[in-house]
């Protein structure tokens, strides 16, 4: 292990190891401690300068139901909801079916197929801004919950076939050839062989890419323009522009627009981790 | 299940074929059904538009009317324009600061690779700001920043130094807004690093434990080598995230003071959707493709290399 274990140094390196760790923490999320703290105080606080402060009443109930009652928040989130869900099940299974393709059959085009996949997962999304925006329009997609998905599941797809390729190159070949061997058919044999296997890659590549689709802000500002569709982080920023100088509430609202991902990574942090590193340092 | 399924496609008895030719070629084509879903939709979305916005970089258009010829016109323009220097100047000012992330995170990721009670949690904490939206932080640090009331300038005033509007300075505001992206950046790198150090070969450690080497000369010669992986994939994303820069800009300055923090990302929706610009906008959105296609290309040739 390296750095040295901390428990083979002396016991007063322990303790200022041990009382450094919250401090540091604090630190480190200070700002968003101070959004949590604002989106507690109440208006007369905030008018009065009262930041930094004890508060001098908790309006905790008084501002989180206040977010959800004279703004769209709430239509907002359900939005998130509608678009986030069925993006990552299209995105996931699409790319485990290419996935599978890639990491299982030989033929001439398999490295290059997979080179798109990985490149177009990098552009630039103002590259495909414009074309994106016509076609969606034409398909009359624009301004609805559809024309989002669409776009989520076709460009997760590049990022999520390497993810599945990575970990299904790793199972035995001699499971699906002994299958073949009875004669099983192809599909049978992803349906039946590979699927059950890979059930915990789907698993922490759906937590990570819930978050990514859920905290995308560039394509809902191009693809959608009405409330009724728009989610939770394009919302948010509108709502930045109407209540400028009520920082409690702005402050409730971005709370709010976070703890759906921030629930998810804290509920399964183990998988979340292993999609992000799996994609990452395979590659 | 798996069973079951053998015994059933066993129990038809199909009678047994020889492999004729169009069973061979039929074979060839079992990869490409398993694909087609992914491919139809990602080419759909994603390689043809790329193709289609170098086209559109060729012409004027304003997104409604017809389009119109006009060769390099655009890039023209576009190299003439004082704010594509200053977009671009602000992208290598954000790559060259969020190299920054890397070492940073490595630093962060050595401090808390230790194995005391609670640090699951504290890794957890300090991973955080990865997982919210950049819409969020962007609205986090311009409440940081606020020049009356924000943190920030509490503490400056707190140790005696001269208090600061950032967000509107023409000179310190993109150095603000890449502050706030650093945040989830190194977050990102720190894990990636807690990751590399959790598989270090623990007997080369102890060899150079022997062999006396310490700290410092430890980690330059034993360590770093070993987490050679990481450090690529961490500066591969972040030089990608560098240019990839747009959430930030749009939530907390929208390019603003007068255009002084944008970047080219923002430029490009800037000049389509509120002037209209289209072809414009996609010459704009063609020169961040090729500067990005350096390291994507560079990311592929490391990665293929390896896989065969």
């Amino acid at each position: 292990m390296y750095p040295t274990p901390i428990k083979h140094a002396s016991p007063l390196t322990n303790i200022l190891y041990r009382i450094s760790l919250p401090i540091t923490i604090l630190l480190w999320l200070m700002p968003l401690a101070a959004v949590m703290m604002t989106s507690i105080r109440s208006i007369q606080d905030i008018n009065q300068g009262n930041y930094w402060g004890w508060p001098t009443s908790f309006n905790f109930i008084e501002n989180y139901n206040m977010v959800f009652q004279s703004t769209e928040m709430g239509q907002y989130l359900l939005n998130s909801m509608i678009i986030t869900l069925p993006a990552v099940l299209g995105a996931v299974a699409l790319s485990t079916l290419a996935g599978f393709a890639l990491a299982k059959y030989k033929f001439k085009a398999n490295i290059w197929m997979l080179a798109i996949f990985i490149g177009g997962n990098f552009v630039p999304f103002q590259i495909l801004m414009i074309p994106v925006r016509d076609l969606t329009i034409s398909l009359g997609l624009y301004d609805t919950h559809m024309g989002l998905i669409m776009f989520h599941v076709a460009f997760q797809t590049g990022f999520c076939t390497l993810f599945m390729r990575n970990f299904i190159v790793g199972l035995p070949n001699e499971l699906l050839e002994s299958a073949r061997v009875d004669g099983v058919s192809e599909f049978k044999i992803f349906w039946y062989i590979v699927l059950p296997l890979v059930r915990p890659a789907l698993a922490a590549l759906s937590v990570l890419i819930f978050t990514f689709i859920w905290n995308d802000y560039f394509w809902a500002l191009v693809l959608v323009q009405s409330d009724t569709v728009r989610p939770v982080t394009a919302g948010l920023s509108s709502l930045q522009g109407q209540w400028l100088a009520s920082w409690n509430l702005i402050s409730a609202g971005a709370v709010v627009a976070a703890l759906p991902p921030v629930a998810l990574f804290f509920a399964m942090q183990r998988h979340f981790i292993a999609g992000l590193t799996l994609g990452a340092t395979k590659g | 299940m798996l069973q079951q399924s053998t015994a059933k496609t066993n129990g038809i008895q199909r009678p047994k074929r020889l492999p004729t030719p169009t069973r061979r070629i039929s074979k060839q084509w079992v990869p490409w059904i398993f694909m087609a879903p992914a491919l139809i939709l990602f080419s759909l979305y994603v390689l043809y538009p790329i193709a289609d916005s170098f086209m559109l970089s060729f012409y004027s258009w304003d997104g409604l009317g017809d389009k119109t010829w006009i060769g390099f016109d655009n890039y023209i323009q576009l190299f003439d324009s004082e704010s594509f220097w200053t977009a671009l100047k602000n992208n290598i000012l954000w790559m060259i600061l969020f190299m920054l992330a890397p070492p940073i995170g490595l630093a962060i990721a050595l401090f808390l690779n230790q194995d005391v009670a609670g640090i699951r949690l504290v890794k957890a904490l300090f991973f955080f700001p990865f997982v919210i939206s950049q819409v969020v932080i962007g609205l986090v640090f311009s409440w940081f920043y606020d020049p009356n009331l924000g943190l920030l300038n509490t503490i400056l005033d707190v140790f005696g130094f001269q208090t600061i509007a950032l967000l509107s300075s023409e000179e310190y505001v993109t150095y603000g807004i890449i502050v706030a992206g650093l945040w989830p950046q190194i977050a990102y790198c720190m894990i990636l690093y807690l990751t590399g150090l959790n598989s270090l070969s623990p007997d080369q450690i102890e060899a150079a434990r022997l062999d006396r080497a310490k700290g410092l000369k430890m980690l330059r010669y034993i360590i770093l080598p070993q987490l050679s992986p990481a450090t690529f994939i961490a500066v591969v994303v972040t030089v990608i995230g560098a240019l990839r820069s747009f959430d930030l800009v749009a939530t907390m300055t929208a390019g603003g003071p007068w255009g002084s923090s944008t970047v080219l990302a923002y430029m490009m929706y800037e000049e389509s959707i509120f002037n209209y610009r289209m072809g414009y906008g996609a010459a704009v959105a063609v020169v961040l493709f090729l500067i990005m296609a350096v390291y994507i290309a560079y990311f592929l040739v490391n990665m293929l290399r390896s896989e065969r």
